[in-house]
């Protein structure tokens, strides 16, 4: 009874959360209404008894990507007065695209059906010896290790794409070498010298050339 | 007829319980710390600490809280009120909920549950949200600033953080907490992965925004970065949150790396007084480093993080791997 009672109380703040990402005015708060919802899909998956997918959702999807979309979110400057002008242009549209979406929703959903005897014919039936940890990397690392590595490389080469879309060589700015400048030695850069009385002191050879280089 | 233990009220009542005897004696070890900071680093720079409040200024945490709890809440006319008031409470509550699977002892974890670390990692990435939401909601430069910066740093270090926790589950063969130090029984894990062991270190330095990471209050550049505009009660949740996280990070180093309540000599009994002692060794580094290094400059710190510690963590991962799967020393294997 109270596993239906937190369900349902977790299900209605995610679709509550759900519902205020789409209505907020406020990006940044509809941001936070979206990690909100995320970690109560993490509070679902506990209660449906997977905790490694509630955590790694946490991890991975609260704790790293929602970050960064709010960096950039709390960066932009919206200007709220032109976000709303398009907004009965726009409507029909939208409200078009969303009834055809429900439609099929409801299309797929209506014709549905689940054989009763499906559980037990399943290729991998859910093991009850051990762990969801255990059992999740049995499958991974044995019967679908191909596809599990394909992802990875496929991550790999997005990460990739990533960084040479954005990376450009500023030339202007400066960078430290770190090891150049652990090897320096005194002599590199310390230049005693004894002025004679009266005479003024020449900038020493070995300064300029470091200065040209 | 149940025992009155196992039904619902009972099991209430016995975690309520639990929590409470874990909570009153971090809450008053987090006031503590606070002193014993103040008085470490006096003794370092050869000064005297806090000394007037009380026999040897014992009763100054006191004092410091109720200075704090008088004190006018500000809340600033530009700023998102509600987040602004959430703000701390996120910050304080992650680190102190982290605690709840914490083992002070053999199975004393108040949950002992199938995936602690995992839970742990979860926790801790969530203590950036306190500081980018206090930062954002303050409508100040300066705290933004703050909260930027504090936003790229933890997530940067918590990505060699989770390279360092893996090796240690390689190791472990779990991922519950009780059985990783169960696992050390014959080494700490701190010697095999030794290097590992420093890294994770300055992780969680970097990532309880310690000097010398402490970029994003950096007083000298920012004021005080995410937390300029908090006063009073508010100000004291962040500033303890801030405690609280430094002994979460200390435990956690502790039941990683040197063996939680295991006794590091043989005669001797493993109890929970050697894991509050591992734990204060830890903390007297965090602050020893306090008052010895200067702050890094930003870009070398995002260069440490990515160029440095993650090499370095990666590798050893992969090598400690193809070692353990050599020799047949897998755990379950």
């Amino acid at each position: 009874m109270i596993q239906n009672l937190a369900f349902y109380l977790f299900s209605f703040i995610l679709l509550a959360s759900a519902v205020m990402v789409v209505t907020n005015r406020n990006p940044v708060h509809a941001v936070l209404f979206l990690i909100l919802g995320f970690v109560n899909a993490a509070v679902l998956f506990l209660l449906a008894g997977a905790e490694f997918l509630a955590f790694i959702l946490a991890i991975v999807y609260v704790g790293a990507v929602a970050v960064l979309f709010l960096f950039v979110v709390m960066m932009l400057d919206v200007d709220f007065a032109s976000l709303h002008e398009g907004f009965q242009r726009y409507a029909p549209v939208g409200a078009l695209v969303a009834l055809i979406m429900f439609a099929e929703l409801a299309f797929i959903a209506g014709s549905w059906a689940i054989a009763p005897a499906g559980g037990a014919d399943r290729l991998f039936p859910t093991p009850t010896d051990v762990s969801n940890t255990v059992a999740l990397g049995q499958l991974i690392y044995t019967a679908y290790l191909p596809l599990f590595q394909l992802s990875g490389v496929i991550l790999l080469v997005a990460m990739i794409g990533a960084i040479v879309l954005t990376h450009r060589d500023r030339k202007r700015s400066l960078h430290q070498n770190i090891s150049a400048q652990h090897a320096r030695t005194p002599e590199q850069t310390l230049v005693m010298i004894r002025s004679p009385l009266g005479e003024g002191v020449a900038l020493p050879q070995t300064q300029k050339e470091e200065e040209t280089l | 007829m149940m025992p009155f233990w196992d039904t619902y009220i009972g099991i209430l009542i016995l975690t309520v319980l639990k929590t409470l005897a874990l909570v009153v004696p971090l809450l008053i070890g987090v006031a503590y710390l606070t002193y014993f900071e103040r008085k470490v680093m006096g003794a370092i720079q050869l000064r005297k600490g806090p000394n007037v409040v009380g026999p040897f200024g014992l009763w100054q945490p006191f004092a410091d809280a109720l200075k704090m709890l008088t004190k006018e809440t500000i809340i600033p006319t530009g700023a998102d009120k509600v987040l602004f008031v959430l703000a701390p409470m996120i910050t304080f509550g992650l680190a102190i909920i982290a605690w709840a699977v914490i083992p002070v002892n053999n199975g004393w974890g108040i949950a002992n549950i199938n995936v602690g670390v995992l839970y742990l990692f979860a926790i801790s990435s969530l203590g950036v949200y306190g500081v980018i939401i206090a930062g954002w909601a303050s409508n100040s430069k300066y705290a933004f600033l703050g909260a930027l910066r504090s936003a790229a740093q933890m997530v940067s270090y918590e990505v060699s953080m989770g390279f360092v926790m893996v090796t240690v589950l390689i190791l472990a063969g779990s991922l519950n907490l009780n059985s990783i130090v169960l696992a050390q029984k014959h080494i700490w894990f701190a010697v095999p992965l030794f290097p590992l062991f420093i890294i994770f270190f300055i992780s969680g330095l970097a990532e309880t925004n310690r000097a010398p990471f402490d970029l994003a209050e950096g007083e000298s550049e920012i004021v005080a970065g995410f937390f300029v505009e908090y006063s009073a009660m508010s100000f004291a949740l962040f500033f303890l949150g801030e405690y609280a996280n430094m002994i979460m990070i200390s435990g956690m180093t502790t039941v990683l790396f040197l063996g939680g309540w295991l006794s590091p000599l043989p005669f001797l009994p493993s109890g929970v007084l050697w894991f509050l002692i591992k734990v204060f060794i830890c903390l007297f580094v965090f602050v020893w480093v306090r008052a010895t290094l200067p702050r890094y400059r930003y870009d070398q710190l995002m260069a440490l993080g990515w160029k440095v510690f993650l090499p370095i963590s990666l590798v050893y991962l992969v090598a400690v791997a193809g070692v353990v799967e050599y020799f047949g020393w897998l755990p379950h294997a």
